[in-house]
């Protein structure tokens, strides 16, 4: 296994994902609970508690170009069983948050195109809109007849509505959460 | 007659129908009535919270504001991805008052009292309501095989779900055992079916269905009961795509538990939406009716 330069680690990561998550990421003592019960770690780069350790070493580069945190499901395993109580998901979030922040590619870009196919049709329609939020994703991810037979049969039983659901009132004040949101994000770029 | 408001979520009116039908239906029995929402919006759920902190909490704390200027003092959320952000929603604002300031601005609206987020489980497992429900059963499903699926996000992470146990929950075999079932014991009732991943990456899907699927089999499981609509989706949309992959038969049925209950106390199926199911129901209703 090749060894680690940590001539370019970076603290100021550390502190900032800390920060992101109020959590005290360097409690960690690997006991690798949370790669143990993990349920996608046999498809990850990096291990979860390895991630853990990058993280409390400043290995910004490592850790926000790795598949780890994009492959996360959110199950919460990780979280509910660390015995330092360091919410590990959370951490995952605020990685991916972060990588967002700063431009970099995600290792597996077919999960943020999701995320954004998905927050796209909130922010449109205010309640998700399944065709719209497939249709989303094939494109983006060119997949163009992924799921077809899915979807028909789906239709068939009633299960997927053609029109997105617009019954309610409040769009605007919902869209503005959004912008509000952005625009904070924005500021503390800065 | 007791009146809880009500969170139907994204898809509680489109692709997990069922879930709503059956839970109306089998509440009209208890005396129980579901107040909506009026103008709810999306909780947001993973890509909320994986890009956007504050979005994640602005969409559920939008919607808690709502049901306090309607009067609401329950909410009830039979999705359990839904119930998740809200209870983590309402757990880290109150926890950091910083943070609930910030969220207060974004939504527009100072909260007072909470609204009690609740998941349909919490009420159906109260002792008081077990007993209810026992009386009501009128079809004799005691010869039936059944593996309770909880699913990840019901009881996970404890402190903030604060909901039955983490590692073994009992409160979905509580209920079924009123309606007198003896559920089978196994060790996948919380594991993860794969979410999102039915949509992002079918391989992952496939591998964390299958365990699932064959532990529930292996067990002599005639149906897997849940409580998640993400969970059924999964396991009964995906469930040929999985049998296709790992050259297996499974034909295992996947129900909420409120279309079991319901079947229980003399509803037809096709009003519990049985008749929707990819993985075929009739064979399963057939021992019952």
């Amino acid at each position: 296994m090749p060894s680690i330069q940590l001539k370019n680690n970076n603290l100021g990561f550390r502190e900032e994902l800390q920060s992101q998550t109020d959590q005290n990421l360097m409690a960690c003592y690997q006991c690798k609970k949370c790669s143990a019960g993990c349920p996608i770690a046999y498809a990850m780069d990096y291990t979860p508690a390895q991630i853990m350790e990058a993280i409390r070493l400043g290995m910004r580069d490592l850790v926000l170009k790795s598949r780890t945190a994009w492959l996360c499901a959110s199950c919460e395993t990780c979280t509910t069983r660390c015995p330092q109580e360091i919410d590990i998901a959370k951490a995952m979030d605020a990685v991916k948050t972060l990588a967002i922040k700063e431009g970099i590619k995600p290792a597996i870009p077919q999960v943020y195109s999701f995320y954004k196919s998905a927050l796209n049709t909130v922010k449109f329609f205010g309640r998700t809109y399944d065709i719209g939020l497939i249709m989303g994703f094939n494109l983006a991810t060119r997949q163009f007849f992924k799921d077809m037979a899915l979807g028909l049969k789906m239709f068939k039983k009633g299960k997927l509505k053609l029109k997105p659901d617009m019954t309610f009132k409040g769009i605007r004040a919902l869209r503005k959460i959004f912008s509000q949101v952005g625009k904070i994000e924005r500021r503390k770029r800065k | 007659m007791t009146r809880y408001g009500y969170y139907p979520g994204c898809c509680l009116y489109s692709w997990a129908n069922e879930d709503d039908i059956s839970l109306k239906l089998v509440g009209k029995y208890l005396d129980i009535e579901f107040e909506e929402l009026k103008n709810w919006t999306c909780c947001g759920s993973q890509p909320a919270h994986s890009t956007s902190r504050l979005l994640s909490l602005a969409l559920p704390m939008r919607n808690l504001s709502l049901a306090q200027k309607q009067g609401l003092s329950e909410l009830i959320m039979p999705c359990t991805a839904c119930f998740s952000r809200f209870k983590i929603a309402i757990y880290e604002t109150s926890q950091d008052p910083e943070l609930l300031k910030e969220v207060e601005k974004i939504v527009g609206y100072s909260f007072e009292a909470r609204v009690k987020v609740m998941h349909p489980l919490e009420i159906l497992s109260q002792e008081e309501i077990l007993s209810q429900i026992t009386k009501k059963v009128k079809r004799d499903l005691s010869h039936l095989k059944v593996v309770c699926f909880y699913g990840c996000l019901l009881t996970r992470p404890p402190k903030v779900m604060q909901f039955d146990t983490a590692e073994y929950p009992m409160s979905m075999d509580n209920v079924l055992k009123a309606i007198g079932i003896t559920t089978l014991e196994w060790s996948y009732k919380t594991d993860c079916c794969g979410a999102a991943f039915s949509i992002i990456d079918m391989d992952i899907l496939v591998k964390l269905s299958v365990k699932i699927l064959e532990e529930a089999k292996a067990q002599g499981a005639e149906c897997i009961v849940t409580c998640c609509p993400l969970c059924q989706s999964n396991l009964d949309t995906r469930q040929q795509e999985i049998e296709k992959k790992y050259n297996n038969h499974y034909r295992l049925p996947i129900l909420f538990f409120t279309q079991l209950m319901g079947l229980a106390f003399g509803i037809e199926p096709k009003e519990l939406g049985l008749d929707k199911h990819f993985v075929d129901t009739e064979s399963l209703i057939a021992k019952i009716i």
